[in-house]
């Protein structure tokens, strides 16, 4: 492995990832800086050689990302990407195979494929980029648009309840997940790479804004004046505080979050619910998850959970290896005359 | 067993038996094993297991009936039988299914303890057929399978329930010493099965046997016959059902390409036999991923194939249809996939234990598009083998999907398999693209074949997918004139591989009044009843496709020597729709859409009705 550090030296930079194809996204589309956040972290955190990264999607504007990478990529069809993605890692456990996605294309279309991606475990990094809107079929309600929203197809407001899809990831059982905003590039940044670092299922979703067809739809989440109040950033180890003036926290009354007052002086920071990372149990992640669009409680960003256990691609491969060393390697000529044979003279 | 009976010996050259029973009497195994020790004995045979979609249907009812039926002969066998010689018969509800379709002067044999008036009832019999005129004309042999079974066991360990199981191994005994058939096969075989219980080891050891000897000492049976192994070619063979002769055939396929092999597959009847086949082979590296759906089978096998894998997926019918959009990404991604459709009676769920060849149009046109592939049909279970491999060079040498169908008869039906020599079968090995200098992603060879560059190979990043690609680059285009250009490529792609398929072979007189022209599972009926009519003097010979698109190149050629061209198929007529379209000639059809296997006496009928001038004008 002395060799491939030695390669890894050549240092490449976010050009070296952007490929020769212009960006056809809508201008001022949140899509770009998730794109330039990639190509941003991915000189540091990619630990292989670029060969080895492959990035799939299904469809949607965001399914276009592929062809912005300067890497093998496969632009597939409706949903599937976690599909297509599973049989290029089985294949080869070896690459480094990333999904971008959308809430329409991963959670409505694709929700199938996506659970069971992360049921399995599969080493597969999956970017959600969720705008709440169909932006690529020009404006119908989305699985993650919220109740009520009037849209092209729901003209007096839509009737059914949306997906939470952090909510969805930890209930199956996902191993490492997380949110994050494209209008704040250094979490943004920060999210990709620990899901580059992580051995298994990682799913991030993106609030991405739609400027078209669902514009503000994160406003309260990135403007000056409302983010720090709305915003709750998750850091492991650390009590839950927020607001303009660090001055908010999160405390468990029961199950139920709510937010103590840390300027009353009546609580302190003691007082508040610590965030972990890695707890085995998927609970804390859940209540945090479902914080999300309360309408008086802010909405985490950064990593709800990041657990460790066996991938499904390394788990074939292992099985692949046991089974072998039991039996010996096949020998097609036995496999053949299998168990009852005659001869015919 | 020191009396020694006086018995009659019959040499035979030819029976059909058929074993009926509840679907939970083990009638499959029963028929299984008796074909496995008469194919070790040197017969030719061919089986039909037919058998409810229900796993255990409510016991004694007429549609819990599973049957097996077997053709055995001393020389060469094309089909399972039109009729069955020889009926066992467990209970009455499998005597009442199955009494219509035997031989006249047929033999039945039936488990007397099972003809109670509950029963009775359960099968719709107003009395009971074994002591009125229901049975007059048939050799009727009336044994107590049940209580004779449980004699035996007396002692047992195992329950009353246990013990009444192991009758079906007292009604193999008894077929055994009736047809002259060594025993040592099937105790190899329950030895194994059963490893873990001694005690159900012991039992049916000794059902096996007690029905063996009941034969040679009871007084009903006072003949016994002999049938002699059939002239086959030399060699060493093995009896094998065309779902493992396939996955045997992929796993070649495998070598001979020197791929690892990949299945994304989701379990669906009749198709599901092969994705445990396939799992099964873990020390060869074949990787197996059972898929959340259908869908997921068949995109992760086009990832796979994208990563460098022979890929596959394996369905049927219903799982076909939700196939169909991704094998239309395959066709643009240019990617080498094997799509395999083992066909059951359609539409929709229909008859999920039947078979039938109605998904030939959906195979051939059922895309979005323009989108052709390639589409194999196996005709016998031992075809299976060859088509896989077959399939697989396509796939691979074009960078194209493969549909292969095959269904619900060969799949499940065995014959004895003349066990190839490996270095026999071809090197099917393609090269991946390695060099960097004049790559192009749609940059195609001699046979419009795009290079295959998989990831991980340095330099050659680039992006593909299902919207248009521009010629060469490969890029995304919505040029109009490109896409005219790529739609033809895609299609010539697919033409030109008729240039590297075999001709099709006429079985009889190159020319002559009729051709009886089929595809995939009715080969061995056609075969059969073409043979028949021939022997009384028609001038009819028999052509079989193997490739339905492309046609292989000749055979405009050949239908057009014979006056008439007729084609039987278990559908409403889908070969015949693509060759009237293709070559706007007019055929004669013959359809028969019971999800069961044409029987050769209703085509021979078909072809002497066309041939006596009367037929039907």
């Amino acid at each position: 492995m002395a060799t491939n550090d030695e390669v890894k030296e050549k240092k490449l930079t976010a050009k070296d990832f952007a490929s020769d194809q212009d960006v056809r996204w809508c201008p001022g589309c949140g899509d770009y800086s998730i794109l330039a956040q990639v190509q941003r972290t991915f000189p540091e955190i990619i630990k292989k050689d670029v060969e080895k990264i492959v990035w799939i999607s299904g469809i949607g504007c965001s399914s276009r990302f592929p062809y912005y990478m300067n890497t093998y990529g496969f632009h597939g069809i409706h949903g599937r990407a976690p599909a297509i993605a599973t049989g290029v890692k089985v294949a080869n456990p070896d690459l480094d195979v990333w999904v971008a996605t959308g809430d329409g294309d991963l959670l409505s279309i694709g929700g199938n494929h996506f659970i069971h991606a992360c049921r399995k475990n599969i080493d597969l990094k999956i970017l959600l980029f969720n705008n709440r809107i169909y932006g690529l079929t020009k404006g119908q309600y989305s699985p993650t648009s919220e109740k009520g929203k009037i849209t092209k197809t729901t003209p007096f407001g839509s009737v059914d309840y949306p997906f939470n899809p952090v909510s969805l990831a930890i209930g199956a059982n996902a191993t490492f997940v997380a949110r994050t905003i494209d209008r704040n590039p250094k979490h943004l940044q920060e999210m990709i790479r620990r899901a580059g670092e992580h051995k298994g299922l990682a799913f991030i979703e993106i609030f991405q804004n739609c400027n078209i067809f669902n514009d503000g739809a994160f406003s309260l989440l990135t403007e000056k004046d409302t983010k720090d109040d709305s915003v709750l950033v998750l850091e492991h180890g650390k009590p839950m505080v927020f607001g303009k003036d660090s001055d908010k926290g999160i405390k468990l009354d029961g199950v139920k979050p709510i937010i103590v007052d840390l300027a009353s002086g009546s609580y302190s920071k003691d007082d508040l619910l610590v965030h972990d990372e890695f707890s085995d149990e998927p609970i804390l992640a859940m209540i945090l998850a479902h914080m999300t669009d309360h309408p008086n409680l802010p909405t985490p960003i950064g990593v709800f959970r990041q657990i460790l256990r066996e991938t499904y691609d390394g788990g074939i491969r292992d099985q692949i290896n046991m089974v072998t060393e039991k039996r010996g390697k096949g020998d097609l000529a036995k496999m053949l005359y299998g168990a009852n044979t005659w001869e015919v003279n | 067993m020191d009396e020694v009976k006086d018995k009659k010996v019959e040499k035979l050259s030819d029976v059909t038996v058929r074993f009926a029973g509840d679907s939970g009497d083990g009638m499959q195994l029963t028929g299984t094993q008796f074909s496995d020790t008469t194919a070790w004995v040197g017969n030719d045979l061919s089986t039909l297991p037919d058998y409810p979609a229900e796993i255990r249907a409510p016991a004694g009812t007429l549609y819990g009936v599973s049957g097996f039926q077997l053709h055995f002969s001393s020389i060469h066998v094309n089909t399972p039988g039109d009729v069955p010689d020889v009926l066992v018969a467990m209970n009455p509800a499998a005597l009442k299914k199955n009494l219509t379709e035997l031989n006249p002067n047929g033999t039945i044999i039936v488990n007397t303890d099972s003809f109670d008036p509950k029963n009775l009832k359960l099968a719709r019999y107003e009395s009971n057929p074994l002591e009125d005129n229901t049975l007059d004309g048939y050799h009727v042999y009336k044994v107590p399978i049940s209580s004779l079974t449980s004699n035996a066991l007396e002692g047992s360990p195992l329950s009353v329930k246990e013990v009444g199981r192991c009758k079906n191994f007292f009604a193999l005994g008894m077929m055994y010493w009736l047809y002259n058939r060594p025993l040592e096969k099937t105790q190899e075989w329950l030895k194994k099965k059963f490893a873990k219980n001694k005690d159900l080891v012991d039992a049916n050891l000794k059902a096996l046997q007690a029905g063996y000897n009941f034969g040679e000492i009871t007084e009903i049976f006072t003949t016994r016959y002999v049938v002699e192994p059939a002239q086959l070619p030399k060699g060493k063979y093995r009896n094998i059902s065309g779902n493992e002769a396939l996955s045997l055939g992929f796993l070649t396929a495998s070598v001979k390409s020197k791929l690892p092999l990949f299945l994304g597959s989701y379990p669906i009847t009749p198709a599901s036999e092969i994705l445990q086949y396939l799992s099964s082979y873990k020390n060869f590296g074949v990787k197996t991923v059972q898929a959340e759906d259908e869908i997921a089978g068949v995109t992760s096998a086009i990832g796979a194939a994208f990563a460098g894998s022979l890929a596959l997926t394996t369905t049927s019918g219903p799982g076909m249809a939700l196939k169909t959009e991704a094998i239309g990404l395959a066709v643009m991604t240019e990617l080498p996939i094997v799509i395999v459709d083992v066909q059951r009676g359609g539409p929709s769920t229909g008859l999920p234990t039947k078979t039938e060849q109605a998904d030939l149009l959906q195979a051939v046109y059922g895309r979005n598009g323009e989108a052709p592939v390639a589409v194999l049909a196996a005709c016998t279970p031992t075809d299976c083998f060859y088509q896989a491999i077959e399939a697989s060079r396509i796939a691979l040498k074009y960078m194209t999907p493969v549909i292969l169908l095959t269904d619900g008869y060969i799949a499940n039906g065995s014959e004895p398999w003349k066990i190839p020599e490996l270095d026999d079968l071809p090197d099917i090995s393609v090269p991946f693209r390695t060099e960097k200098e004049g790559f192009y992603p749609y940059l195609r060879n001699e046979n419009l074949a795009r290079p295959w560059a998989i990831p991980g190979t340095p330099g050659l990043e680039h992006r593909i997918g299902g919207l248009e690609k521009a010629d060469i680059t490969g890029n995304v285009n919505y040029d109009p004139d490109n896409h005219n250009k790529m739609v033809n490529l895609r299609n010539k792609k697919i033409k030109n591989i008729a240039n590297d398929i075999p001709d099709l072979k006429v079985d009889g007189d190159e020319s002559g009044d009729l051709l009886v022209l089929g595809w995939g599972g009715t080969y061995g009926t056609l075969k059969d009843a073409v043979k028949r009519a021939r022997a009384a003097g028609y001038k009819v010979s028999q052509a079989h496709l193997r490739y339905i698109n492309p046609l292989p190149k000749n055979t405009g050629g050949v239908l057009k020597k014979f006056d008439k061209v007729l084609i039987p198929e278990i559908n409403l007529g889908q070969l015949a729709k693509l060759i009237k379209s293709e070559f706007v000639i007019e055929v004669e059809q013959f359809n028969l859409v019971r999800g069961l296997p044409l029987k050769s006496k209703d085509v021979l009928e078909k072809i002497t009705e066309l041939l006596g001038g009367n037929n039907g004008n």
